[in-house]
């Protein structure tokens, strides 16, 4: 079933734009991102891969520990592995900025 | 038909398709995936959903003309058409024929690459079909419909029979059209019958040459967007503007009823 995951992050800079970066294919993930008003980054993951809950915790943790952006962000995941998730991020960032 | 590193159709997602098939600068997606139209029957059974539910719908002008470029997503379930990913294309052809008959015509391209109906939302899959079968008939009695089968995935189960409506069928090398898949077909009648690993097999019964030399396809093309758009543009300009086109004409229903229980050898 799929395991539904929130984070929450503190936030300081902002971005110029929503993102909308990958798909819902075996090993990918899709990212919405949009500007969040509020001094926080919240993020919403859904996985049809159940268990690696401390593993988006760090894979997230490090991403906004580098980039301080208010944003909601909600990840549609089907499979992706660590190193994917973080170049969708980065690549989301890109043309948010 | 050379084949070459250019500018591929394949390699582009389905968005990227739409934008590269429309005219430069003219892309504006409705519904899109920050409308958030997932499929609300996929997470009770573990699948993960998609925000624009794998259909691609984008206006904008093409050969100067209004356009609006339908292209499925291969990527997601593999291009399979759910009930809301089918009501998006079905209202945009009902929309294109609701336009044409108030003198405003709009064209349309259908870019399929889908592996039919999906199998989470089946009835709702079949019935999305009938729809869009039933708007492209009626859309086809004011002007030509177009489909470009150049991706990744081809065209197989529902989405292969809404191809066969379509006045222009635009196929590449790569391209695949078949009613049961190459796995299907072996499932049901054994790999001796159909080895579905064999892919030049598979390409030599389902390919875009084959279905192009059997007249399933009006164009064989190169996987190169200006080859592509040329074609597409060629198609609309072949059929002119407005071209009436006679709903199908089925057999008398008693005759093939007839007919039916001859061939299965009972007396009507």
């Amino acid at each position: 079933m799929i395991e539904t995951l929130t984070f929450t992050y503190p936030a300081s800079a902002h971005v110029a734009r929503r993102a909308h970066v990958g798909a819902v294919a075996s090993g990918n993930c899709e990212l919405l991102l949009e500007p969040s008003p509020g001094p926080s980054a919240s993020v919403t993951v859904r996985t049809s891969v159940g268990g690696y809950a401390a593993t988006w915790e760090a894979v997230l943790a490090r991403f906004f520990a580098r980039h301080s952006i208010a944003v909601r962000l909600e990840i549609d995941d089907f499979g992706a592995t660590p190193a994917v998730v973080a170049m969708r991020l980065e690549q989301a960032l890109e043309q948010a900025r | 038909m050379t084949p070459h590193i250019g500018d591929s159709y394949a390699e582009r997602n389905a968005r990227e398709r739409a934008r590269a098939l429309l005219d430069p600068g003219e892309f504006r997606e409705v519904l899109g995936p920050f409308a958030r139209l997932r499929s609300p029957y996929l997470a009770a059974q573990g699948v993960t959903s998609q925000s624009d539910d794998g259909v691609v719908v984008a206006r904008g002008t093409l050969g100067g003309a209004r356009a609006c470029v339908v292209a499925t997503d291969g990527r997601f379930l593999g291009g399979a058409i759910g009930e809301i990913g089918g009501a998006k294309i079905a209202a945009s052809l009902e929309l294109a024929r609701r336009d044409a008959e108030r003198g405003t015509p709009t064209r349309v391209v259908l870019a399929f690459d889908s592996g039919g109906i999906r199998l989470q939302e089946a009835n709702l899959g079949l019935l999305a079909i009938a729809e869009i079968c039933d708007a492209v008939v009626a859309l086809r009695a004011h002007q030509p419909v177009v489909a470009v089968i150049a991706g990744r995935v081809g065209v197989y189960g529902g989405i292969s029979i809404v191809t066969a409506l379509c006045n222009e069928v635009i196929v590449t090398e790569g391209a695949r059209i078949g009613l049961n898949g190459p796995d299907v077909v072996e499932t049901e009648a054994g790999a001796d019958e159909f080895d579905a690993a064999n892919r030049p097999l598979v390409w030599k019964v389902t390919g875009g040459r084959r279905r192009f030399a059997q007249g399933h396809a009006t164009a064989l093309v190169a996987d190169d967007m200006p080859d592509i758009r040329a074609a597409v543009e060629d198609a609309f300009v072949r059929n002119g503007p407005f071209v009436a086109i006679e709903r199908p004409e089925f057999p008398d229903p008693g005759l093939e009823r007839e007919a039916f229980l001859r061939a299965y050898g009972i007396t009507p």
